[in-house]
């Protein structure tokens, strides 16, 4: 699934990295919990998080993630945007919560299943 | 014989530079072209151990050995040690506190996850001096069988 559709189906505001709107994910992980994250990492997948702080990019460079949606319409601070860009991460903001923007993903295929 | 030795130190309950070392490490491997999975699994087991040397010790430090074959990642810290290795090594168990898990993490997961990424984990700690976890990675990515080793 690409940027532009993630974007679209979640009615998404773009941080960072809306150059790249072909970027496409294979996989997804939703987790407020990093330690999780990193317990359970899948290849070219999107995260989303309500958590903001830096360490969520963090986690995503040291996993290779290059998209992340904060949800609740979260919105970083600065720091955690220039390191999304310094890492070369697309950043989206949706207004819907963890649960429904992950069920709107899967619905539309997004699947993480026989990825191993 | 090493290639290469970088040594990082990591300061106690600082989630300012939190990774900073661990991004570093990824890019000199990747730098070295090393294989990009084990760079994946080495990196992952990387951050946990630094996250850990943040969030448990009292200080402590991240020593990457480049050789011929093989990647060796040590953590080494200065207290305050872990009581029990094999409680601390089951996954959910998880000594953090609740402004640790706010920051996301402290599930209990991160030596666990350490021991699963690398090919050869050994871990020695003792109580009121300190920790010690030594990860080996192959860089042909070709997992030893005997993966991990408590004492």
């Amino acid at each position: 699934m690409k940027l532009k559709e993630i974007q679209a189906l979640l009615d998404a505001r773009g941080l960072t990295g809306e150059e790249n709107p072909e970027l496409e994910v294979i996989s997804a992980c939703a987790s407020d919990m990093m330690s999780d994250v990193l317990a359970f990492p899948k290849e070219h997948m999107v995260l989303l998080t309500g958590l903001v702080n830096p360490q969520v990019m963090r986690t995503a460079d040291m996993l290779d993630i290059r998209m992340v949606v904060f949800v609740r319409g979260k919105i970083p601070g600065e720091e955690t945007l220039e390191m999304a860009k310094e890492c070369g991460i697309s950043v989206l903001s949706t207004t819907h919560t963890l649960y429904i923007a992950s069920g709107i993903l899967f619905t539309h295929g997004l699947f993480t299943e026989n990825q191993e | 014989m090493s290639q290469l030795r970088e040594e990082f130190q990591i300061t106690a309950m600082d989630f300012v530079t939190a990774g900073e070392a661990s991004s570093r490490i990824k890019r000199i491997l990747k730098k070295l072209g090393v294989n990009a999975n084990v760079v994946r699994r080495l990196s992952i087991a990387c951050y946990e151990a630094e996250i850990n040397l943040v969030i448990h010790s009292m200080g402590g430090k991240l020593v990457l050995l480049v050789g011929e074959n093989e990647v060796t990642l040590i953590s080494e810290d200065v207290g305050p040690g872990i009581p029990d290795i094999r409680l601390a090594m089951s996954e959910g168990y998880s000594t953090a506190s609740e402004n640790v898990r706010m920051m996301g993490f402290g599930a209990g997961m991160g030596l666990a996850n350490m021991a699963r990424n690398a090919d050869r984990f050994h871990i020695q700690s003792k109580v009121g001096e300190g920790t010690r976890i030594e990860m080996i990675f192959m860089i042909k990515d070709s997992r030893a069988e005997d993966k991990s080793e408590v004492s």
